[in-house]
């Protein structure tokens, strides 16, 4: 650490300006990483970095598109954008132009399980990110018309990102199908239907029922000393009331009994393939090995390019011009292991499809390499090293496992967790879960974008 | 109690300074025995290392445009004994990531893995391999090819590709800055191997280089990896310098596109690497739209009117004069009224320039928030690569905050109309629902 000791002067005039005399607080420390939660409910979370004189800030809200209903799809995000239309302390706009001034960076982002909003900043301005954060956390303005303006914005956020990105559609639809009452079912952007009937009283209530200290978690990371910054969120955040919190109720999905297929019809230039099974995380997993186990046959299908994917699809059959895998480990509810593809010229979905399927049933039908596991290994080990190359991916860990429920010392865990999963797991969780009756599979079929006749199916795959 | 904490933060920032000045990176230059340029950064901090290597051989190089792209893609599928698959497998088994691309300016090569020997050794000598030996595989080559066609076809689809695509077009005419990197189905469609081989041959030589290392290493251990990554290259000829760009006349180009949205694109070539208008440009576009919600173009598109999610404008300089750029997204119906909305907001700022408080307040935010530019290795490489590539001084991050802070309202608006000029401004709108 290299304390200049001017700046800490100013930083602790700022924190000695509060009225309140700290109260003992429990702190823990693990490493860096030192935790405490306020009277209000508040916890935070603070990670020393002293690499670089700057501060990332974060606090994040258990509430996102999982927690939201039929008819008020989208809420959490316009809320999100609403988050900087002001209170009665700060106008419309001043948020942004006060961080602005103190040379920092911010923004917000809205996904199925949480609400995040940060502001990085050189380390002495922390004391104006966390003012003006804890003002916004109960004292939104939420006017009518700055409401009926944002709403317009966020369906050009929904054109863009989604109406006119035909793979993009394909995922929206392809979740609507895969799940009938999970909430994983509906677009975090929200439907166009649902955006267009939103209204600002809607907003009031979900900010009412959802943004309050005892619903949040704050993340610190950065040049700074954990006391002073405790001092300081008891300072900024400490006089805000907590609120009684209703958690969500579970709505978990049924069992599927049978594979599902939908095809989405998009003015587009090329075909695309998703293909989805029900798996546990490690929020929904009766054994907790087995979210571990989905983690490495990831890595065995998709990690890096030695992975069977790129190798066989892309390079070896040359079935696929590109495909993905994807699994994440931290979801809140049970989630999807996916698949996502593009046939290679002169190939088709169909046949992307089964040539997926045929690296599912050889992952069922022989154990995966020593190699390849010690492969997953050495690239978690590097990831753990590579991660520390930036404070606001560090924050972002920290703040995605607080929301979903998780302890983030399971961060900690988990190069041993990935280490510890042998052959015969992962080949036993592939048994279990990727199986038909636990798939949903969306193709794009695309549609002439000159607005003339549809092409023949498969018109737009055999061309060379 | 806002103007109490408005004057303590000022002595905050005033004390900062030293704490900048402090953090900054030392650079260290040298050439390797065959004459490629090397930039290095100590960063003990973390047991990890940065590594890029540069070459004058981007698309503005193409003999036929595509060329440049695909021989960067090519390089990892195959090198001296080893295929794709066994390339794939030494990165992977050391936890190494290594990547390659080219745009319009150059082509970069780039490795990240962990210092511990054992690791870093290996990782560097087949990335010295796949520079020196690539074998370019006739089978991978059509592969690549063919995967090239697709991301083609890709962008298609893509009116937001679509409008990019023709906007340079539009601006660059016959300059090889109209070349879309990726080529076009008619040039990637006749490319052939030999094209790749004799872009590899007159590109990827030492005087064409550039080595970029971050990391943890001393300064002889980063001679030595330099030494093995570019010495066995051909020593070769310096590239010619790119022809000028002339300014285009003002134009529009309308495609149409079955979007609900509209995407537009506004403006002209102006602007090189080291041009001595840079520092005014940049801090003047800062409040016209390049600094968020906050700036002129959002303010006035998103933040009163609510047309768009996405309104601003940039500079990019380049090695010949890079484009000044002015973009939206709007639904079809609000085309026109968002195109308005940027073009006066433009012609506005260019005839009164910024006003003082903008001014004071665009400086607070870029030297404000410079610590946050170079808080990575990832950061400095990417500084190191732009200062290597573009000779610009090494003292470029030092002198930083005093050449934003030295610029005056009036050279902003002197700049603006010295170098943007409305009657010449190129638009470019894709959509319109058809």
């Amino acid at each position: 650490m290299k304390p200049i000791a001017g700046i800490l002067l100013s930083s602790a005039l700022l924190a000695g300006c509060a009225a309140v005399p700290d109260a003992p607080r429990p702190v823990t420390t693990t490493g860096p990483v030192h935790e405490t939660t306020l009277a209000n409910g508040l916890k935070v979370i603070v990670k020393e970095d002293h690499r670089a004189p700057v501060v990332v800030s974060q606090v994040w809200y258990k509430v996102g598109g999982s927690y939201e209903y039929d008819g008020l799809t989208g809420i959490s995000h316009v809320l999100e954008h609403m988050m900087f239309k002001g209170t009665p302390n700060h106008p419309p706009g001043q948020f942004s132009r006060i961080i602005a001034e103190q040379g920092g960076r911010e923004n917000a982002f809205t996904a199925q399980d949480y609400t995040a909003y940060f502001q990085q900043l050189e380390k002495s301005r922390l004391p104006i990110a966390f003012e003006l954060e804890a003002d916004r956390m109960r004292h939104l303005t939420l006017d009518p018309q700055e409401t009926a303006k944002e709403l317009q914005v966020v369906k050009e956020e929904r054109r863009l990102r989604t109406d006119d990105n035909p793979q993009a559609l394909a995922w929206e639809q392809f979740s609507a199908a895969a799940w009938q009452t999970s909430p994983y079912r509906h677009p975090i952007i929200g439907w166009m239907n649902d955006l267009e009937n939103l209204q600002a009283d809607d907003l009031r209530r979900w900010y009412q029922t959802w943004y309050a200290p005892n619903n949040a978690t704050l993340v610190v990371v950065g040049d700074v000393v954990p006391q002073e910054v405790f001092a300081l969120a008891e300072r900024h955040y400490g006089p805000l009331k907590p609120s009684t919190i209703t958690p969500p109720k579970p709505r978990l999905e049924p069992p599927q009994r049978g594979v599902r297929r939908v095809v989405v019809k998009a003015p587009a230039e090329l075909p695309y393939l998703i293909m989805g099974y029900k798996v546990p995380t490690l929020k929904t997993a009766t054994e907790d090995w087995k979210p571990y186990a989905l983690e490495v046959l990831g890595g065995v299908l998709d990690g890096g390019d030695s992975a069977r994917l790129p190798r066989e699809l892309v390079r070896g059959s040359q079935i696929a011009a590109g495909v993905s895998a994807g699994y994440t480990l931290t979801a809140r509810l049970g989630d999807l292991f996916s698949f996502s593809g593009t046939p290679a010229q002169g190939h088709d979905v169909a046949a992307l499809e089964q040539a997926i399927k045929g690296q599912i049933e050889r992952l069922k039908s022989e154990p995966v390499s020593g190699a390849e596991l010690a492969r997953i290994k050495a690239q978690v080990t590097a990831a753990k090293v590579y991660e520390l190359d930036s404070v606001f991916y560090q924050a972002m860990q920290i703040g995605v496992m607080e929301t979903v429920g998780l302890d983030w010392r399971l961060l900690d865990e988990y190069p041993q967790r990935i280490a510890a999963v042998t052959p015969e797991q992962v080949m036993a969780v592939a048994r279990e879960f990727l199986v038909d009756d636990n798939l949903t599979v969306a193709v794009l079929e695309p549609q002439p974008l000159d607005g003339t006749a549809p092409r023949a199916a498969a018109g737009g795959l055999t061309r060379h | 109690m806002k103007f109490a904490m408005q004057k303590i933060l000022m002595v905050v920032a005033l004390l900062c300074w030293s704490a900048i000045v402090a953090a900054l990176p030392q650079i260290e230059h040298w050439q390797t025995g065959n004459g490629a340029r090397v930039y290095f950064v100590a960063a003990h901090e973390l047991p990890m290392v940065d590594v890029q290597v540069v070459f004058d051989g981007g698309s503005a190089r193409d003999a036929v445009p595509g060329v440049a792209n695909l021989t960067a893609g090519l390089l990892t599928e195959g090198a001296g004994t080893l295929d794709a698959d066994a390339i794939a497998e030494q990165f992977d088994a050391l936890g190494a990531r290594i990547g390659s691309s080219a745009g319009r300016d150059y082509a970069s090569v780039s490795l990240r893995s962990l210092t511990d020997a054992a690791l870093l050794q290996p990782a560097v000598d087949t990335l010295a391999l796949i520079l020196r030996a690539p074998t370019f595989p006739a089978a991978a080559f059509e592969r690549e090819r063919s995967r090239v066609q697709v991301g083609l076809r890709a962008q298609e689809q893509n009116p937001g590709a679509l409008a990019d695509r023709a906007f340079y077009r539009a601006l660059y005419g016959a300059h090889p800055y109209a070349q879309p990197p990726l080529g076009t189905a008619q040039s990637v469609a006749a490319l052939k191997r030999a094209d790749v081989l004799a872009h590899y041959r007159r590109h990827y030589v030492a005087r064409n280089a550039i080595v970029v290392i971050v990391g943890d290493l001393q300064r002889s251990t980063a001679e030595r990896l330099a030494e093995a990554l570019v010495g066995p290259l051909p020593q070769g000829t310096t590239q010619a310098p790119l022809p000028a760009v002339s300014t285009p006349t003002g134009d529009t180009v309308r495609i149409n596109h079955p979007s609900s949205q509209t995407h537009i694109l506004v403006g002209q070539p102006v602007l090189q690497r080291g041009d001595p208008d840079y520092f005014a440009l940049y801090v003047g576009n800062h409040i016209l739209g390049g600094s968020g919600l906050v700036s002129r173009i959002s303010d006035e598109v998103r933040e009163k009117r609510g047309l768009a999610y996405s309104a601003y404008s940039y500079f990019m300089p380049m090695r010949q004069a890079g484009p000044f750029q002015m973009g939206v997204q709007t639904k079809n119906e609000s085309a026109v009224e968002a195109l308005d909305v940027m073009r006066a907001t433009l012609q506005r700022y260019r005839s009164e320039g910024p006003t003082a408080e903008e001014l004071i307040a665009a400086k607070k935010n870029i030297t404000g928030g410079f610590p946050l530019n170079i808080d990575s290795n990832s950061d400095i490489a990417g500084y190191l690569a732009m200062i290597a590539f573009y000779q610009l001084p090494l003292d470029y991050l030092d002198r930083f905050i005093e050449r934003v802070n030295a610029v005056s309202a009036e050279q902003i608006r002197d700049a603006f109309q010295r170098r943007v000029d409305p009657e010449r401004l190129i638009t470019v709108t894709v959509g319109n629902g058809k």
